[in-house]
């Protein structure tokens, strides 16, 4: 069981082998409101993700997970501290779709390619390609009220992927979904992940969604948010959601953060 | 440790689940016959309007008051085929229509700049916001005055009306139509690259599509309420008779059957430009986006 999981407590992070880092987030400050007074959301983050990796951002409503994730979009400038993505503007999913409601399946997806500088010619092959991608070869002239919510988050995928961008930002992107259709959207995101060697941040309260998909999970503490603790996930994938191997890390993980929501109610 | 974790699914056994899913899942729209839709929507109005027709022969009928004061629909009648064999039945409808049409693009031409700058540039919003809102409270006839004395009575004083009638609903409605876009459509749009003139039109404008049109409508109804005002109140020969003009003309002769004449046509040019322009191109965009529950 053991060799599943490596701890690293509060650590300086330095698993890049590689090179130079896919998503660079050094000493990272975020407060709203006027400076001084407001206590900060995001407390000195620091975190490097790997190319190719994907990590899970964990922790209790209203720590900060979307604010980092937004920050790391360039939607929003952090405080203090600097964030670094090299391969340029990366690709964000929202809890909600996102789709427009005015355009198709897939002329939401030759949007984001038209804005990427995608030439008009190829917008329509690659949009069906993308359509195919994520299973849905037939959907290309749907409306978005006409998709169900699973349909509806594999064109808001597809079309995150349109973008071109190595780098893919998912802000609880599942949270809305029923159990069975968000099982499968966890097989399709590690899928379309191997396949495509993207890296992936991906927000989530959910401690087994975290463990399904990780090959690391960071553990933000609230109020401050600050990187309280980081586990390697070395299960093999695919994985399932049901199995021990991911109950097993899933019952540690939530006594963790458990512990770190237990903190605030001392005070 | 055999534990399932190890067994990857068959990537053909999940591409099945996930079809069964996006069939059961999937919204079921159904189109209404077009038997139904007419038994539906155009049924109850006709009824309500031959009820009225039957309320109004029973009032005339049982002399409730002078027939001068209140004719028959049977005379009002007589004075729509006096018109007609008169020959001046379209021309007087067309030219108080051609104004209007004239007036109300004029309007939006003028009405969404204005709207768009209103929106979007917040010192803009604070200056004249308030007074646009003020404006469309303001009812357009007490415009009338005014524009005679500064343009005279001309064609250029009826189309002053009709522009200080709609152009604040028109630029209000762009307005609020801006204003109800969702700020995820916004941010979607950021990350997706959009910004200025391009985010302006690939994701503003048709996101506030829908406030626009109801700006639009009710921009509409204004010109033409403002257009009948003014045609009441200014006389002159070489305006032509539009049908405000019929309508005074008619009081002047005091002939009763051709002022209810005048006040149903009005009526009916309103209704039928809202019903037969309007309306299907505000349900094409509400249905296209889900907005409008179908079969109902
Ligand atoms: N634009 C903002 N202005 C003020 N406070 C904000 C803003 N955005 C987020 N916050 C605050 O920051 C904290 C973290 O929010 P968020 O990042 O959305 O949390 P999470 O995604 O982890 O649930 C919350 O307490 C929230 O109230
Ligand atoms: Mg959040």
């Amino acid at each position: 069981m053991s060799t599943a999981l490596t701890t690293s407590k509060n650590a300086p992070v330095d698993e890049s082998p590689t090179g130079a880092p896919a998503v660079r987030i050094s000493h990272v400050h975020k407060s709203f409101g006027r400076p001084g007074t407001a206590t900060p959301v995001l407390d000195d983050i620091t975190l490097d993700v790997a190319p190719g990796e994907f990590v899970c951002l964990l922790g209790a409503s209203g720590c900060g997970k979307s604010t980092l994730l937004n920050l790391i979009a360039g939607l929003d400038k952090p405080t203090a501290g600097e964030i670094e993505v090299p391969s340029g503007r990366p690709a964000l999913m929202f809890q909600e779709h996102a789709l427009f409601p005015w355009l198709t399946a897939g002329k939401n997806i030759e949007l984001a390619l038209r804005l990427n500088g995608v030439a008009r010619p190829e917008r329509r092959a690659e949009a069906e390609r993308l359509l195919e991608l994520v299973r849905l070869g037939g959907s290309y002239g749907k409306r978005v009220h006409e998709l169900s919510g699973g349909m509806r988050q594999r064109v808001a995928m597809a079309r995150a992927l349109a973008q071109g961008s190595r780098v893919l930002l998912m802000d609880e992107p599942f949270a809305a979904l029923d159990a069975i259709t968000r099982d499968v959207l966890h097989d399709e995101i590690t899928r379309i992940w191997a396949e495509r060697q993207l890296t992936v941040v991906f927000v989530t309260h959910n401690v087994r969604e975290a463990v399904r998909l990780a090959q690391r999970v960071v553990l933000l503490s609230s109020r401050p948010g600050r990187v309280a603790r980081e586990w390697q996930i070395d299960l093999p994938q695919p994985r399932r959601i049901e199995s021990a191997g991911v109950a097993d890390l899933s019952v540690e993980i939530t006594e963790e953060l458990r512990g770190e929501i237990r903190r605030h109610g001392q005070h | 440790m055999a534990s399932t974790e190890t067994t990857p699914a068959p990537a053909d056994d999940l591409s099945g689940v996930e079809a069964g899913l996006d069939a059961l899942d999937s919204v079921q729209i159904q189109r209404t016959p077009i038997g139904q839709l007419l038994r539906q929507k155009a049924l109850p109005p006709l009824i309500g309007v031959l009820l009225v027709l039957g309320l109004w022969q029973l009032t005339y009928s049982l002399h409730v008051t002078a027939s001068y004061n209140l004719p028959s629909p049977a005379d009002v009648w007589g004075s729509l085929t006096d018109l007609w064999t008169a020959g001046t039945l379209f021309s007087i409808i067309w030219t108080s229509l051609w104004r209007g049409i004239l007036g109300f693009l004029a309007a939006v031409a003028i009405g969404t700049p204005i709207g768009l700058l209103v929106a979007r540039v917040k010192p803009v919003r604070a200056a004249i916001g308030p007074i646009l809102q003020g404006l469309q409270s303001l009812p357009s006839v007490a415009w009338v005055p005014a524009a005679v004395i500064w343009l005279g009575i001309n064609d250029s004083m009826m189309y002053a009306v009709i522009l200080l009638g709609a152009v604040p609903s028109i630029a209000n409605g762009l307005v609020a139509g801006i204003d109800q876009v969702p700020p995820l459509f916004l941010r979607a749009g950021r990350t997706l690259g959009a910004s200025g003139i391009s985010n302006a039109r690939h994701i503003l404008l048709p996101a506030a599509l829908p406030g626009y049109l109801a700006g639009l409508k009710q921009g509409w109804a204004f010109s033409w309420r403002s257009l009948m005002a003014a045609e009441l109140v200014a006389s002159s020969p070489d305006l032509g008779i539009g049908l405000g003009r019929y309508l005074e003309n008619q009081r002047e002769g005091m002939s009763m059957p051709g002022v209810l004449l005048g006040i149903i046509l009005i009526l009916l040019v309103g209704v039928a430009i809202d019903l037969l322009v309007f309306s299907p191109i505000e349900r094409r965009v509400l249905r296209s986006r889900g907005l409008l529950a179908t079969g109902r």
